[in-house]
């Protein structure tokens, strides 16, 4: 699925990443999303073993080890092709880097709603800065400290467990997003549906990515 | 296609190896030794490399250079803190150490380059043809500067340097060449002067590195450096003298310190023996294998920590390693041994020669490269964060650690101010918040039209090849033209000196060769005078005395030969006294085997 012609032999290109007639390897698309780089549907579930095998195939295809005896054109699109396959496996490989690559792509329907964090997440983050803040400036072995740090320990139990209860979320969206893909269906219904899990993706991450950041600052500053 | 060798350019050792109808080999010097001491040495004579060089080290400290990977892609700042251990005089030019030699100064890569030379001429000796192709390994930790300038190093050797590869996954692809292994390894590699590890996962001849790290500038050089400290500070109380006075004594310390380390590999105890200048007699000093570890424990320590940090990058525990695979002279340490066991729980291999696994990996790359093997490839991984300085002197990462080469990015940039024509860009590598806590690989300017502010859209794209190595792309979206980016590099040779440095070293080659050839010839006639003299002493007995007037008149004559200047008359008359010598060696020869067979039982001859 390169470009419509082989930019050596200028024949008709059938052949996916190889040109059929002079078997030059051929520059993978700019335009070419992750997924269909790599042979794989937009779907959130992924076997990570497929995935596995179709990477390591596709870098015995690209790998510039193979092309140091072709010419400089080749080495050139083997280098470029090595890049983008090596940057589409990073970001399929991990499911929520794969979710938000997935929002990307999709963006058009629920792009221009922006997300805040819920109030309460707000308020109880804020709130956890402060005592993060008093905590780093108490006497480490003051009874002080000691209390603070206990209070933090708890609050990382409970981030840690919102984020798992998020991913729980996250996950039950991927398979409804992949049924939902699996159907094909075309109606009002299904578009609504569809910017429905969507946005509620894009919510859940986004809020993720808050407590993460916040989760691993407690692990630094406590640990 | 032309043959590629594959190089192990080490900070105390170097090696060339080859593919050898399907096996890796390493070619041998004419002293029938694989390594080359990685030791360079300008006498009266000329330059000369390995294990003649590394007689000048007591004899010559001054102008005699060791561990010279220490200052590759260094600035002298960065080294200041040992400068005091260095017998040799250095110097800077823009960004980048020089050496100090008599009246010329070198840089690293032009030292590393002689280095390289005398592989290159190894191989073509052994192979009989002209090698100009190589893949040369480097610490996996090593940044992009310090590639570079190995790089650099292996184009003034008249080398074309088809790839940098990983030291600790060269060693894997020895490895897994020859145990066929599946799963995930850890290759903990430790050498002379610096520390990688690296976490990897076989599968179907895919190499694929999960995670590195490690430490540039830890090795068996710094465990010599804390032996030395101990012998030189007892000298001082016992014998009120200060060696730092003496370079040549200094140089005599590190060695010995070096020598009783490796004893303590074996033994639990050996004594240290040093002659002490000004008529103070000697210096001896017991050290036991316990003294020797309580005194390196601290420097073995900081290994581990890098090993936890590959594993986290990795997600993997301990548990989830099926094989450690020790690589690195200083692997044979017995604490080192224990506590990588500890460290990942299991038993960790050593089978293959710790000296020569990373030169053997580099030619099985290489016959990769040459499409000899095809079964296996390997993905490896940038060791180091790549990142630009934004507003504020942060560092804004581009390309992760441990993201998996080829890496490419892509970064948008802008101007701030109406009419701007240009827009700085410092590019850095490193795992720090700040930039200025970060390496500075290289600084440029895009040009942008003239245009309001915000308006100008610069696409740079970063991409780090196959190498590990930076390259730099920038087009203007607007116009949809590329700019080709002159890019300055932080600590590096430009392009320019490069090529200087190549004019050079074929001006020099010229005389390098006689010169060498006259050395070569004096060490071997050196060695025959010894073994000759030595001979007569047992043997004169033996022979008749006329001829063993001919043999010592041969003699004389090869003396007077060896201090002259031509070594095609020492080689002469080395054939002279090898005739002349003839019924002595056979009459020696055949004494030994008579008394060989006496006092043993017919039953133990036949
Ligand atoms: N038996 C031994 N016990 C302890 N140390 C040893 C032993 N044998 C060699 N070494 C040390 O190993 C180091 C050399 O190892 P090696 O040849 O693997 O390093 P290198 O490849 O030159 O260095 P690097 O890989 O760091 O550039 C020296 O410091 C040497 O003293
Ligand atoms: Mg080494």
């Amino acid at each position: 699925m390169a470009r419509s012609m082989c930019w050596h032999c200028q024949s008709e290109m059938a052949g996916e990443y190889f040109c059929e007639r002079c078997v030059k390897v051929q520059p993978v698309s700019k335009d070419l999303d992750y997924f269909t780089c790599m042979g794989f549907p937009r779907r959130l579930t992924i076997d990570p073993r497929q995935l596995e095998t179709k990477f390591y195939e596709l870098s015995r295809a690209f790998h510039p080890d193979f092309y140091q005896n072709k010419s400089a054109e080749e080495q050139t699109i083997s280098l470029g092709n090595s890049a983008m396959l090596n940057t589409a496996y990073r970001t399929l490989r991990d499911p929520i880097q794969r979710a938000e690559y997935l929002l990307d792509l999709e963006a058009g329907a629920v792009k221009d709603i922006r997300t805040s964090p819920p109030a309460d997440l707000f308020e109880e983050i804020l709130e956890l800065q402060d005592t993060l803040d008093e905590y780093r400036a108490a006497d480490r072995d003051s009874g002080a400290a000691a209390t603070l740090c206990a209070k933090l320990q708890s609050e990382r139990t409970t981030l840690e467990r919102r984020q798992q209860d998020m991913e729980a979320s996250l996950q039950q969206l991927f398979t409804q997003w992949d049924a939902l893909q699996d159907r094909g269906e075309a109606t009002d219904r299904a578009r609504a549906e569809r910017d429905r899990i969507l946005k509620h993706m894009r919510d859940i991450l986004s809020n993720r990515t808050y407590v993460k950041n916040i989760v691993n600052d407690l692990v630094a500053t406590i640990s | 296609m032309a043959r590629i060798v594959g190089i192990d350019l080490g900070t105390t050792n170097s090696l060339v190896a080859y593919m050898d109808k399907g096996a890796p080999r390493v070619i041998a010097g004419r002293n029938e030794r694989n390594m080359v001491p990685s030791v360079v040495a300008m006498t009266d004579n000329g330059l000369i490399v390995g294990d003649p060089a590394k007689e000048h080290l007591t004899r010559n400290p001054a102008r005699t250079v060791y561990s010279v990977k220490r200052f590759m892609g260094k600035g002298l700042a960065d080294v200041q803190a040992e400068l005091a251990y260095f017998p040799y005089t250095l110097t800077e030019q823009g960004g980048v150490i020089r050496f100090k030699l008599g009246e010329k100064t070198y840089s690293p890569p032009q030292i590393s380059a002689m280095i390289l030379k005398e592989l290159k001429l190894r191989a073509e000796t052994h192979l009989g043809e002209s090698i100009t192709k190589a893949v040369i390994t480097v610490p996996a930790y090593f940044n992009d500067s310090q590639r570079q300038a190995t790089k650099d190093a292996g184009i003034i050797a008249g080398l074309e340097v088809l790839r940098i590869i990983n030291e600790p996954t060269a060693a894997s692809l020895a490895y897994g060449l020859q145990q066929k292994t599946q799963g995930t390894i850890a290759v903990y590699d430790l050498g002379g002067g610096t520390f990688d590890i690296s976490i990897l996962k076989l599968k179907n001849g895919i190499f694929e590195v999960l995670a590195t790290n490690g430490d540039t500038h830890l090795g068996g050089d710094d465990f010599d450096r804390l032996i030395a400290d101990l012998f030189l500070e007892e000298i001082r109380e016992r014998h009120g003298l200060d060696l730092q006075a003496y370079p040549d004594h200094m140089q005599a310390v590190r060695l010995e310190a070096e020598r009783t380390k490796i004893r303590l590999s074996d033994v639990l105890k050996t004594t240290a023996t040093l002659d002490l200048p000004d008529g103070k007699g000697r210096f001896t000093r017991e050290l036991t294998r316990d003294q020797l570890e309580s005194l390196t424990m601290g420097l073995i320590e900081r290994t581990l920590a890098p090993c936890r940090k590959a594993l986290k990058d990795a997600e993997l525990t301990p548990g989830h390693i099926d094989e450690v695979v020790l690589v690195g002279g200083s692997t044979r340490m017995p604490l080192v041994r224990q506590r990588v066991q500890e460290l990942f729980g299991k038993t960790p291999h050593c089978e293959l020669n710790p000296d020569e696994v990373v030169a053997l990996g580099a030619a099985v790359q290489a016959d990769i490269l040459s499409g000899g093997t095809t079964d296996m490839l390997l993905l490896d991984v940038t060791p180091l964060s790549l990142g630009i300085e934004t507003m504020g002197g942060v560092m804004s990462s581009v390309i992760r650690r441990n993201t998996t080469i080829p890496a490419g990015a892509k970064e948008m940039f802008t101007t701030y101010v109406d009419g701007q024509t240009g827009v700085d860009i410092h590019i850095l590598q490193g795992e720090r918040e700040l930039a200025k806590d970060n390496r500075s690989l290289a600084r440029f300017r895009l040009k942008v039209p003239p245009l309001p502010a915000g308006v100008p859209r610069i696409e740079v794209t970063f991409l780090i090849d196959a190498n590990g190595i930076l390259n730099v792309l920038a087009k203007d979206m607007r116009m949809g033209q590329s700019q080709s980016i002159e890019v300055k590099p932080s600590y590096g040779l430009s392009d320019d000196e490069v090529e200087q440095m190549i004019e050079d070293s074929f001006k020099f080659a010229a005389n390098d060769v006689s010169a060498r050839k006259l050395i070569e010839a004096r060490l071997d006639a050196g060695a025959m005078i010894t073994a000759t003299e030595k001979s007569l002493l047992e043997g004169s007995h033996l022979i008749a005395s006329d001829n063993i007037a001919a043999t010592r008149t041969a003699l004389a004559a090869l003396s007077v030969a060896k201090d002259g200047t031509d070594p095609r008359a020492i080689r002469a008359r080395m054939a002279g006294l090898e005739q002349a010598a003839q019924s002595l060696t056979v009459a020696l020869l055949n004494d030994s085997l008579t008394k060989g067979l006496q006092g043993k039982k017919v039953s133990e001859v036949t």
